[in-house]
């Protein structure tokens, strides 16, 4: 069985020093970088299937060349190597650009599934993954709460969140899976592992190794632009009642009516 | 000039989902902004769309329904996906509103795909200024940005609550089609569709919310959580603490692995607000706190904290507020 494993380096929501640079691009300087939360509930979920099946995980990143730092994280925990497509031109792209950079870098790996997370922590909105699944023509699965590949007969089955439950949906693999904080707690790394993650290979891939070029993908051909920004209307002042629970029950009808909420 | 399409999500009965008619409202009103030969249309994919398209159709002059056999035992995205391009042609003005929550991403990212368009997520408010321009809220919430797409048009993902839904002047035309040729993305099969105890109305969509947290101390605590829902006719959320201990299902969580939501009460309840559960819900209205700890990082964002015991607080808010309706 092997995965492969979306997952983007993203500065760290904890550290909450994310801002803008003067060219209207993340500064990526500003903030720590961590992988993004929910790429690692889709890693810990790769993990389990390759210890229970045999097999590999491998990363698929695409971000500034520093990212191999975070990738080493994700390698700790336990992945076997990673691919980081960079390039100076990648700088500014669009969901489209990601899409495309990320199929191509998939065309050239063999796999029989290919996870990602659910959305990314800095503003993506959950799309990346079913552009590639559609750019590959995969099978697509998203909002995983199981996943349950059968190695024998090449299908794979999940169950799908919905609003009232769950959709048992199942595929031919190769396919894509987008996991979802359900399938579980990621691991912490282990010593061993941190240490190992050293030497685990991540592999570097150009635009032009992926027969790509500047003029069809990157920041020069973004489909969107940033036109300005502003700071959100701050909150009033925090009304604290003290009491007895039977006065601040009382505060907080008042409130609501007071609002209108009720 | 640019037309403005709205691909619908229905529920599982087969009804319009309210997303749906914010987006569809939202067309309309970018439609007539825009002015010109500009036109807001629908497009609903299902195996028998006749319901959700009349009903899309109070909003929007006109929706084109898209009947798919297949869609009755696949997943929905490929075919809504395919479908909707078919209608929609390669039209680059083209601007595309869906739903922000998993259906209306799955399928914004196939056609973003499909057609080279470009996206612009989690819209929190969008306006016709001689061109598109979209809002959104980035960096938990630190910054508001304003974008436009390079073309005449692009795809847009509109959060729930950003656009309260308005019937249009006079009911659309419903135009039938049915689906013709293969999807070239493959289809996946549903086997089944399981219907879980407890799974209660969609949290995003709620106007009111109450939810609880690590204080709420068990599944039976939850009870009292649901009972103040109740009373003021609102949806339970949780956070991730609350999920983690098996007390309230997954689909109720809020914050940055969970869903996020702008209703216009949040009622947290020993809930202490960290930061990746604030990303989640900070955009409410109003919050509405119950700690006992008046030092937790919720005292620092709500309108109104109470600080005191969740429970006693709690069946005293109860008993007040069933004095004032009874
Ligand atoms: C990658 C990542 C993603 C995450 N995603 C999410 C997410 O999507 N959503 C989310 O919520 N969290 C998320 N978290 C977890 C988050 O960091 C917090 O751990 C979590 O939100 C805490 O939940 P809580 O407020 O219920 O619990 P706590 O932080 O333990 O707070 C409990 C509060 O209840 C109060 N309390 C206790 N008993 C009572 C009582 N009887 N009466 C009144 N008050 C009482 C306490 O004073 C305390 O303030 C994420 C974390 C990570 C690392
Ligand atoms: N630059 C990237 N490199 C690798 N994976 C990515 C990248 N961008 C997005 N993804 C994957 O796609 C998922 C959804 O991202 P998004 O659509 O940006 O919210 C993420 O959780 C990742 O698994």
């Amino acid at each position: 069985m092997h995965i492969v494993v979306l997952t983007k380096p993203v500065p760290d929501p904890a550290a909450a020093a994310e801002r803008l640079g003067p060219d209207g691009r993340l500064d990526r300087a500003a903030s720590p970088s961590v992988v993004n939360g929910n790429d690692e509930y889709a890693l810990e979920a790769a993990l389990k299937l390759t210890e229970a099946h045999g097999g590999e995980v491998s990363l698929l990143t695409m971000a500034p060349a520093g990212a191999t730092d975070t990738m080493r994280k994700a390698l700790a925990m336990g992945a076997t190597r990673g691919v980081l497509v960079t390039d100076p031109a990648l700088a500014g792209s669009c969901v489209r650009s990601t899409v495309q950079v990320l199929a191509a870098a998939l065309r050239d790996l063999t796999f029989d599934l290919v996870f990602a997370g659910a959305d990314t922590s800095d503003g993506g909105g959950g799309i990346v993954a079913a552009g590639v699944a559609a750019l590959l023509r995969l099978p697509y699965l998203s909002n995983a709460a199981r996943i349950e590949p059968d190695p024998v007969s090449g299908r794979v089955q999940v169950r799908r969140i919905t609003a009232t439950g769950y959709d048992l949906l199942e595929a031919p693999m190769p396919a894509l899976v987008v996991c979802t904080q359900v399938l579980g707690e990621p691991r912490y790394p282990s010593l061993k592992g941190i240490m190992s993650a050293r030497s685990k290979e991540i592999a570097t891939r150009s635009l032009g190794d992926l027969g790509l070029s500047a003029e069809a993908v990157g920041g020069t051909v973004a489909t969107t632009q940033l036109l300005g920004t502003r700071r959100p209307p701050a909150r009033g002042a925090t009304q604290v009642v003290r009491g007895s629970a039977e006065e601040g029950a009382r505060e907080i009808v008042a409130f609501l009516e007071s609002r209108r909420l009720i | 000039m640019p037309a403005f399409w709205v691909i619908a999500e229905h529920n599982a009965d087969g009804s319009l989902a309210r997303i749906s008619a914010e987006a569809a409202t939202l067309a309309r009103s970018l439609a007539a902004a825009a002015g010109g030969d500009s036109e807001a249309a629908g497009i609903v994919v299902a195996a028998d769309p006749g319901h959700a398209a009349e009903q899309l159709a109070v909003y929007l002059p006109r929706v084109v329904a898209v009947a798919d056999a297949a869609a009755a035992g696949h997943a929905w995205a490929v075919l809504a996906a395919e479908r909707a391009a078919a209608v929609i042609g390669d039209a680059p003005d083209a601007v595309i509103i869906l739903g922000a929550g998993p259906d209306g991403r799955d399928v914004a990212g196939m056609l973003a795909a499909l057609g080279g368009r470009g996206v612009l997520v989690n819209a929190t408010g969008a306006a016709w200024d001689g061109r598109l321009t979209v809002e959104m809220s980035v960096f938990g919430g630190k910054l508001i940005t304003t974008s436009g797409f390079t073309a005449a048009g692009g795809i847009v993902t509109l959060r729930p609550n950003t656009v309260t839904a308005e019937v249009g002047p006079a009911a659309g035309t419903v135009e039938r089609r049915s689906a013709a040729g293969e999807p070239s993305i493959p289809l996946v099969a549903v086997l089944d569709q399981v219907a879980e105890v407890g799974a209660a109305a969609p949290i995003e969509e709620a106007r009111i919310i109450v939810s609880g947290g690590r204080g709420v101390g068990s599944p039976e605590g939850f009870d009292l959580v649901r009972e103040i829902a109740a009373e003021l006719g609102g949806a339970v959320g949780a956070t991730r603490a609350a999920v983690d201990s098996g007390w309230v299902p997954y689909s109720q969580q809020i914050g940055q692995t969970g869903k996020i939501v702008k209703p216009q009460l949040y009622l947290a309840l020993g809930i202490s607000g960290a930061i990746q559960h604030k990303v989640g819900m900070q955009t409410a209205e109003t919050i509405v706190a119950v700690n006992r700890d008046p030092d937790s990082p919720i005292a620092e964002f709500a309108d109104l904290l109470v600080v005191g015991d969740l429970f006693e607080v709690g069946r005293a808010m109860l008993v007040a507020l069933r004095a004032r309706s009874g």
